[in-house]
């Protein structure tokens, strides 16, 4: 069970970079660990990091401690299913990705963890990323509002209801879903009889 | 009202649908494999059970050893398939274990057990479950948290995509398959071309396509940011799932078939975009960047940034940055030291005769490894006597796994390797800490391995011909 946020105020960095695909959030030989040990390290690790696993100190998310809201360009999150991604970043302590475009299943992915995929119009992007620089600051996002606002410029974000629901309420669809057992049986019987091809055959 | 195939397929699975438009869908199939770990604790940690053993497959692939199974294996892979192991035993699942014949890439064994059918819902914690739409089925990958929803409920929440047609009209040229007509797609319209849409392909080159061909272009919709890719069943869907193990038999079967005809777009139906394409205009294609979208028709050049529009020009530059090439040179000649041929978007019998073709009587010029789909291909190769021709030119046979598309089992290339690669992601690091990857049909990449270089394959076929 998640909780649920509407406002967070954090620490946020431009990320300048298209396409930051799954495999760049999490490359996949770390993905045999398990969660309780904690993904946060492997967040963008091979673009994070040295051979030797030393920290590259000019790359955004290295400029100081505590940073929660991404800034970054399109496509963020293409590519695989791995949830391990949002893992990552929300196990680093990220809260929100501000991006002009998300990778479909990603982005479903991190408002199932409480990561908001805030989506962002492409000027404005770029307008948040020029009053940001190559530094870190606060900017303020309200779910309520769908809004980011740093100092006087208030910017708005686009998000699919259901999500904007979910991510306020921090609710599991688990739960919500038993609530419809009766439905769902309902339709399994009905199915059942009227397009049994449909259930595997018996093996020989 | 028209409708489209995906309308049809969507309101066959609809159990409700929510005040915000969100649906819940019943799930016919879910497939997990050792990547299925989160969604297994997740449902340990509620204390929840298996809605569904009877609609639920395992198999061992993300992990599956290519080599040496029998020699052991590093322990955090092993741990792996042995948590699958454990998790679908405690659950009554079925598993279809190293050892089993019936194992392989969970996209290839889906089609191949007759698990996948045409009109069903087809869930799986794998990107690439757009593959068996190739069946008419409604098929989408999901993340941990979805998994564990639908083994608990066998059921899955989801808003109903837009609907996108690809027509793709006339003869494919010799020597270019599905896959270069999904990277030529993608890209012309982008790796987010297709976000938000559900793609349905039609149209006589799509028709004419075996279903080896129509899995590795629906396979690769990911690529081209859909979701789900389908194509409408026909006589040769029903040709390839007839007498498969899991398909129906008997008064099943008619039943099926009678419901699986009614499954494809009425002619007047209304697609939120539709995008042309001519066959004829299709070469083999290659991509020379890092993401599927930066690809060219293997006769071209590498694209200079100076002349992309903005939003691809600098992504552009770090790719070839990355890459190590540089813009405007011929992509043809691009010396390789590797190939790769297998993958749920490649490795499919006609994906290994076709490798074959170019490879018989020829020696390969750089190493390279042949993973199989599955176990089933694998036997069906070594019966047709294609393991030879790989293993004379000097290429790798293996056992079947996600192996060099995914790098989890240990199968990686060496930072700064350049690797001609029958896969779907050319990402960043996706075969290896600094690895290169230039995607491309299995016959370009038996090209690319006989010549050392990137290749015209269509050359390689004119001199055999003539």
């Amino acid at each position: 069970m998640m909780a649920g946020w509407t406002r967070h105020k954090g620490r946020t960095v431009v990320l300048p970079l298209d396409h930051v695909d799954t495999d760049q959030l999490i490359p996949a030989r770390f993905m045999s660990v398990p969660r309780s040990e904690g993904y946060g390290d492997y967040l963008l690790h091979d673009l994070r990091r040295d051979e030797t696993g030393d920290l590259h100190p000019a790359f955004p998310l290295n400029r100081e401690d505590g940073i929660s809201i991404l800034v970054a360009g399109h496509h963020f999150g293409t590519g695989s299913s791995r949830e391990a991604a949002v893992y990552a970043l929300v196990d680093a302590g990220i809260r929100a990705v501000v991006a002009p475009s998300f990778g479909d299943i990603f982005a479903g992915n991190a408002v199932n963890n409480g990561l908001l995929p805030a989506r962002i119009d492409p000027e404005h992007a770029a307008l948040l990323a020029e009053l940001l620089g190559d530094g870190a600051a606060d900017t303020h996002i309200d779910l309520e509002r769908r809004q980011i606002a740093h100092g006087e410029t208030v910017l708005p974000f686009e998000l699919d209801e259901s999500w904007r629901t979910k991510l306020i309420n921090g609710w599991d669809d688990i739960d919500l879903t038993l609530q419809h057992a009766a439905a769902i049986d309902r339709f399994r019987n009905n199915r059942s009889q009227t397009a049994s091809w449909a259930w595997p055959a018996a093996a020989d | 009202m028209p409708a489209t195939l995906l309308d049809r397929l969507w309101s066959a699975h609809e159990i409700l649908q929510r005040d915000d438009g969100t649906s819940l869908l019943w799930v016919d199939r879910h497939l997990v494999h050792e990547g299925s770990h989160h969604a297994f604790a997740n449902l340990a940690a509620r204390g929840a059970s298996v809605s569904a053993p009877s609609l639920t497959f395992g198999v061992v692939d993300h992990y599956a050893p290519t080599r040496n199974r029998d020699r052991g294996m590093p322990p955090q892979i092993s741990r792996m398939i042995e948590t699958l192991r454990t998790n679908t035993k405690q659950h009554g699942l079925q598993l279809f274990d190293l050892d089993d014949p019936r194992q392989g890439i969970v996209h290839v064994i889906g089609p191949e057990q007759g698990l996948t059918l045409p009109g069903l819902l087809i869930n799986c914690g794998d990107s690439h479950t757009s593959t068996h739409g190739a069946f008419g089925a409604l098929a989408f990958g999901i993340g941990a948290t979805q998994v564990a929803h639908v083994l608990a409920t066998q059921t899955i929440w989801q808003r109903k995509p837009l609907a996108m047609r690809i027509m793709v009209e006339g003869t494919l040229g010799p020597g270019v398959t599905a896959k270069d007509i999904a990277l030529n797609w993608i890209a012309t319209l982008g790796t987010g071309g297709a976000q938000g849409h559900a793609v349905e392909y039609a149209g006589s080159a799509i028709t004419g396509l075996s279903m080896e061909g129509r899995m590795t272009l629906c396979n690769l919709s990911i690529e081209g940011g859909a979701r789900f890719g389908m194509i409408a069943p026909d006589e040769t869907t029903m040709a390839y799932v007839k007498g498969r193990p899991f398909a129906p038999r008997g008064d099943a079967w008619e039943k099926a078939v009678e419901a699986w005809a009614t499954l494809k777009s009425d002619d007047q139906a209304e697609f939120a975009r539709t995008a042309h394409f001519d066959a004829a205009d299709i070469a083999p294609t290659v991509t020379w960047g890092t993401s599927p979208e930066q690809a060219v028709p293997v006769n071209a050049s590498i694209p200079d940034p100076a002349h992309l529009p903005d939003q691809r020009a600098e992504a552009a530059k770090t790719a070839l940055d990355y890459m190590g090439l540089s813009a405007g040179q011929p992509i043809a000649g691009t010396p390789v030291d590797q190939v790769f041929i297998g993958s749920c978007t490649n490795g499919r019998i006609e994906d290994l005769r076709a490798a074959s073709a170019v490879l018989a009587g020829r020696r390969a010029k750089v190493p390279g490894l042949v993973s199989p789909g599955s176990a089933r291909v694998k036997a069906q190769a070594e019966q047709e006597g294609l393991d030879r021709i790989f293993t004379e030119a000097g290429l790798e046979w293996a056992e079947s796994g996600c192996s060099l598309c995914v790098g989890m089992n240990g199968d990686v290339v060496a930072p700064g390797e350049r690797c001609a690669s029958s896969t779907n992601r050319n990402f960043r690091g996706r075969q290896g800490r600094g690895a290169r990857t230039h995607l491309m049909s299995p016959a370009m990449v038996a090209a690319a391995a006989v010549t050392g270089q990137i290749s015209d394959v269509r050359q390689l076929l004119d001199r055999r011909a003539a």
